[in-house]
């Protein structure tokens, strides 16, 4: 066994979702992602099963772990009963883990999920709240939800919310239950994964000489959160 | 003896669902979207049946959203789900009910790892206990909210004020039903149906007279697919999928969309403005857009409540040509007002989909 493998064995994702597999196809038949981007789940799991320690570091550097949107319709299908999506979970914590997302555009895209998503659950107590929901970043969403949210602290009690109240839907999270939250991320991995993501990312945006800060505005983060080199999709 | 042996075999399909005494968890998106909903659902618990339910407000985000996204690795929301069955238990309830399809996947998928794997649920203790002092047991009964629903589906109709039928044609309302792929994709045995034949929605619009069009993307994800949403260069992927389904479903002339996920619901949403300001295109006859309800407000209206207070404004695809086909009444001059009685600017209307001010 070699370090990946090793490591990748360890994660109870890769030991529930890696058992053989036939090359049938069946999950890159049913993979959104596949009918979306040039992808084939398929390959990744042959590829991991082959236990070819160049071949999966080079996965680990690739765009191809990181298209698939995590439906797990693959499980359902699957006549072996692999986890394509799962195998793909531990290939991307190890990427993560070892600094070889930063290898790979759609990889380097973690340091937007990590400032927008991952800093949203420690300093709010939710994944998304509405003023993390800026229009002008979301302009899919709409003039409703733009006057929802240049009204939010008016509107939302028309329906149930208490808005940065103390209870109830959209309740401002207490700062005791934020600091448990806090100490369970210190505890269990979560803030060490935050700050491999910062500390990778740093260095790859020192690499391309682009600037990074704290802020989210910064030339590094606007870069993944907006470049495509449009290369991925099948047309 | 065909039917009595198709019986027998739905039974397999089917799942506990709890009676009464449940400790409630918040979805995300939903509190964000469509808090009416989350209210409705409470409303109904507690107003139509009687039931008792915990809203507490000690409860956080399962970090779904971000372990989807891999930013937060699984022992860490695994942790963060122990602390919620520990304030469960510290508050003396056995019975979770999770309002989010995403968190109700993350649910299922620790529990059945720590049903096959008790080195991780000692993990998870050690884990808690160091981080917290707290401690868990694990639920009796885990059932998402739609669950819930579908389990009183029958006592609702009994109560129904107005039915899914067009009132102009008598004829049944044309129901898409979209369930979240984390409803029962992953662990078949959660759901209502297996991943086979989920019939937690189906279920609900036949006890309210509608029909449930059966189309071929019907199973297909709505695209949310976690970081191809959240990171802005992705988003074509998300889009992509919702239009794919839209394409699919066009033909067979749905009245609305219901969903059971947050995610799926706020997509297929605001992916129709999308599409209708790329390409000009909108996906019912007359330009307005398939309305995409929650379940608890598709319940809200056959019960009778009033639409603009389960909150059907906040959507972008408006209600009102369903509700002119169920036959309920509304009052415009009520839709866009506060609480409070206040009335902003309205919003701004889009350029193809048409919107009823």
């Amino acid at each position: 066994m070699g370090k990946y493998l090793d490591a990748l064995k360890k994660d109870v994702r890769f030991v529930e979702g890696m058992k053989s597999c036939m090359n049938c196809g069946v999950c890159t038949a049913i993979c959104p992602a596949a009918s979306f981007y040039n992808y084939d789940p398929r390959l990744i799991v042959n590829t991991v099963q082959t236990h070819d320690e160049e071949k999966i570091e080079q996965l680990l550097k690739d765009d191809i772990i990181w298209y698939c949107g995590q439906c797990m319709s693959c499980k359902t299908r699957c006549p072996r009963g692999n986890a394509p999506g799962l195998i793909i979970c531990a290939l991307r914590k190890l990427s993560q883990d070892t600094g070889l997302f930063a290898e790979s555009e759609k990889g380097r895209q973690q340091l937007a999920v990590k400032r927008t998503v991952g800093d949203n659950i420690l300093k709010i107590g939710y994944c998304v709240f509405p003023d993390t929901v800026i229009p002008e970043k979301h302009p899919e969403q709409g003039p409703v939800w733009e006057w929802i949210y240049e009204h939010r602290a008016d509107i939302m009690s028309k329906f149930g919310a208490n808005y940065k109240g103390r209870f109830g839907a959209l309740r401002k999270i207490d700062d005791k239950d934020l600091a448990e939250l806090k100490s369970i991320f210190d505890v269990s991995g979560g803030s060490d994964l935050y700050n491999k993501v910062e500390k990778y990312s740093s260095r790859k945006a020192k690499e391309m000489h682009m600037h990074l800060d704290e802020t989210n505005d910064c030339e590094y983060v606007t870069h993944v959160m907006d470049y495509n080199s449009n290369t991925h999709s099948k047309e | 003896m065909k039917t009595e042996g198709k019986k027998r075999v739905w039974e397999d399909y089917q799942k506990e669902i709890a009676e009464d005494h449940y400790y409630f968890q918040r979805s995300c998106i939903r509190q964000n979207f469509f808090p009416g909903s989350e209210t409705a659902f409470l409303k109904i618990l507690t107003g139509e049946l009687g039931r008792d339910i915990m809203d507490d407000p000690h409860h956080t985000t399962c970090t779904g959203i971000g372990y989807h996204a891999d930013i937060v690795p699984f022992d860490t929301t695994m942790t963060v789900v122990a602390r919620h069955f520990a304030l469960m238990t510290e508050n003396g309830y056995e019975n979770m009910i999770i309002s989010c399809v995403t968190s109700f996947g993350i649910y299922t998928e620790i529990l059945e790892t720590w049903k096959h794997f008790p080195e991780v649920l000692a993990r998870a203790r050690r884990y808690l206990k160091k981080a917290t002092g707290r401690e868990f047991n694990i639920p009796k009964n885990v059932t998402h909210a739609s669950d819930i629903i579908y389990k009183f589906k029958d006592q609702i109709a009994a109560k129904a004020k107005y039915r899914l039928i067009n009132q102009q044609t008598g004829e049944p309302l044309k129901v898409v039903e979209h369930i979240g792929c984390h409803y029962s994709k992953m662990f078949p045995s959660w759901g209502v149906g297996g991943a086979e034949f989920p019939y937690v929605l189906q279920g609900m619009v036949e006890s309210w007279g509608g029909e449930v069009i059966d189309y071929p993307e019907r199973r297909h994800c709505c695209g949310f697919g976690f970081r191809q949403y959240i990171v802005r260069a992705n988003r074509g992927y998300s889009v992509a999928n919702s239009k794919k389904k839209f394409e699919s479903m066009k033909p067979y002339k749905p009245d609305f969309v219901v969903c059971n996920c947050p995610g799926c619901t706020m997509f297929m949403d605001k992916w129709q403005y999308t599409i209708s300001e790329m390409e000009g295109k909108t996906y019912d006859e007359y330009g307005f857009g398939i309305p995409v309800l929650t379940y608890e407000e598709m319940a809200g209206l056959v019960l009778g409540y009033d639409p603009w207070e389960l909150g059907l404004q906040m959507h972008q695809v408006q209600s009102e040509p369903l509700l002119d086909k169920m036959g309920i009444p509304y009052d415009p001059a009520e839709k866009y007002k506060t609480a409070s009685g206040k009335t902003f600017r309205l919003p701004a209307e889009p350029t193809s989909l048409k919107v009823c001010v």
